[in-house]
């Protein structure tokens, strides 16, 4: 094994390409936009798609037309530009085509600023296009991880025939820590029975998300649903630290996990029987695991780099247990001190002598 | 003599759902044909836009993608480029076009998209109702203009083709009308160079189609095309714009 010092971003852009995306379509944003300039270098050589589109409307449309003839298209973006994607990622749900996008969160609401944020939890976990749909996401907690789920998330989006996000941040994106291109561990997977390829030989292909009548589109829904059933019940990954005997539960996802790493080690130190959680799919929700874990646990608590996002969720999952909150707007990072200080305060009530 | 049959790229087993006297049907009818004789079909993609345009996928014996509003370009551009030697065209009225997917068009003309779109141009938007849309004249009586467009207040009727054939990647670019059978052989004639510009690998071709809408105009068909004649060929001339086929 030999690690090399990567970058996030170029974690995520590099194992694209290994992932074999052969069309990358995308406008530039902070703090993203290394991911678009490595992939500018390499792309055209190898004989690849790359198109800096117009907008990221544009783009995310150019990913639907790749993924709908057969392409393995991916785009990157952040934020507020994210926002002008709903569309394409509604159609792209409802279609059923598999696209990448790779989400690398800066603050907002609005323009916001470029610093790290998780504040685009719902964007991506809960989306903002009509209509219902669920969108795969995967959230590296580090320079590895971007490597490793970003190959995961082109074989989620063939598998399933869906649009998956990789849920990164500022943070992770420019950030630089050892780490292997490792070879693309999934197989390949056929797509010759569903996409347009000209109709030769065979009845023509419809790619299309209108239903003319109630029952259809209810059927088409039904459809989907059953899809998503089977990818809440096939590919629900977390990590855990600490949970067999913790009374008090972190919950955090993506880079912050790496703070509350910290601070559990330091409770622990202090006594204080801390474990750390971290759904690593956000979609689907780790939520079995954890209303497994509400059972011995006496309490949560929810460290997010927002104003509580994920919370709902944990709160949805452990049916009633005790949850707490610590974070704050985004584009400002909760270092291992503070952490260790709100575990402290919520530990008041089940500790006589903190 | 010369058999009346139906396109091979048409489906046999369907009938044109449009208004009476709407010129989708002939520009539908014209386009299959110059598929047909280009020997397209079978590696034809069709980008079909929303609006009355987004019928066109029932009708085609070819493999299609709705595409949202406005957006057709940018798919198909995604479309060709992993698949550069399908034959891939966009369908789309002038509010998809050049109203909400102006951004997506003109950049398939910035950046010479190999790819053909047709655009109809019934100065409004046809399937919601007959409101104001970027190509309604001034004057004009709409849903939303009862009072006629008001330049004052609503700008002015754009023209398409002329703006489309400004772009350097713009390999052909033309507007034609369906009013009467001479100009139906040439807006085919001009379908037909929009497609083989693409063959050629020339850049984007571009026909925007006068169509009348004569349920929207509250006009007999007879009606309608007298309109065309008499009314909206004086806001957009006929004419081929760019044409480097012939360069």
């Amino acid at each position: 094994m030999t690690l090399d010092l990567i970058k996030g971003n170029i974690a995520i852009a590099q194992a694209a390409f290994d992932a074999g995306c052969n069309s990358y379509f995308a406008y530039p944003i902070t703090p993203q936009s290394e991911i678009g300039e490595y992939l500018g270098a390499i792309m055209p050589k190898a004989n690849r798609v790359y198109v800096c589109a117009e907008s990221e409307i544009a783009s995310i449309n150019m990913c639907i037309g790749s993924a709908a003839t057969g392409g393995t298209p991916m785009t990157s973006s952040s934020s507020c530009a994210i926002s002008l994607m709903q569309e394409g990622l509604s159609y792209a749900c409802a279609q059923e085509l598999p696209i990448v996008v790779a989400s690398v969160m800066r603050a907002g609401p609005g323009l916001g600023n470029i610093y790290p944020s998780q504040a685009d939890y719902n964007q991506a976990v809960k989306g903002g296009g009509n209509g219902d749909y669920n969108i795969i996401v995967l959230a590296p907690g580090n320079v590895q991880e971007c490597i490793d789920y970003t190959h995961r998330a082109f074989y989620l989006a063939k598998k399933y025939r869906n649009p998956v996000f990789i849920l990164s941040d500022g943070l992770i994106g420019q950030m630089m820590e050892p780490a292997e291109f490792t070879k693309y561990p999934y197989e390949d997977i056929d797509n010759s029975d569903w996409i347009l390829s000209g109709a030769k030989g065979r009845e023509p292909r419809i790619i299309r998300s209108l239903s003319e009548t109630g029952e259809m589109h209810h059927e088409r829904v039904k459809k989907l649903f059953q899809k998503y059933k089977t990818i809440e019940e096939n590919e629900v990954l977390y990590k855990e630290y600490f949970t067999d005997d913790a009374d008090i539960i972190v919950v955090s996802f993506g880079s912050l996990s790496r703070n509350v790493k910290g601070a559990v080690k330091k409770c622990r130190e202090q006594g204080i029987k801390v474990g750390a959680f971290r759904p690593v799919t956000l979609y689907p929700f780790p939520s079995k695991k954890l209303y497994e874990l509400s059972k011995t646990a006496k309490k949560f608590i929810v460290a997010e780099m927002n104003m509580g996002q994920m919370i709902n969720d944990v709160k949805v999952a452990v049916k009633g247990a005790d949850v707490d909150f610590i974070g704050r707007s985004a584009g400002d990072w909760l270092d291992i001190d503070e952490i260790v200080d709100c575990v402290k305060e919520s530990a008041g009530g089940i500790y006589a002598n903190i | 003599m010369q058999i009346y049959k139906i396109p091979e790229s048409l489906r046999k087993d369907t009938n044109f759902t449009f208004c009476a006297g709407c010129g989708h049907g002939v520009a539908i009818r014209s386009l299959c044909e110059c598929i047909d004789e280009l020997n397209l079909r079978e590696k034809a993609l069709a980008m079909v836009g929303v609006g009355c345009s987004a019928f066109l996928y029932h009708f085609l014996n070819i493999d299609s993608l709705e595409c949202p509003h406005g957006r057709a370009t940018a798919e198909a551009a995604g479309a060709k480029r992993v698949n550069p030697d399908k034959f891939v065209f966009t369908y789309q009225g002038d509010g998809d076009f050049a109203a909400i997917g102006l951004t997506e068009s003109f950049y398939a003309g910035i950046r010479g998209e190999n790819i053909t779109t047709i655009c109809i141009n019934n100065n409004n938007y046809g399937m919601t109702g007959g409101q104001m849309g970027p190509t309604t004249l001034i004057g004009q009586v709409t849903t939303t203009t009862p009072y006629g467009r008001s330049a004052e207040l609503n700008g002015y009727p754009l023209k398409i083709a002329e703006h489309i054939a400004m772009l350097e990647g713009t390999a052909f670019s033309a507007r034609v009308s369906l009013d009467s059978v001479p100009n139906i052989i040439k807006a085919k004639e001009a379908i037909k160079k929009a497609c083989e510009v693409q063959v050629k690998k020339l850049g984007f071709g571009f026909v925007e189609i006068l169509s009348s809408c004569p349920t929207n105009w509250r006009m007999t068909p007879y009606e309608a095309n007298e309109h065309i004649r008499e009314k909206v060929v004086k806001e957009f001339p006929l004419g081929i714009f760019k044409n480097i086929l012939e360069k």
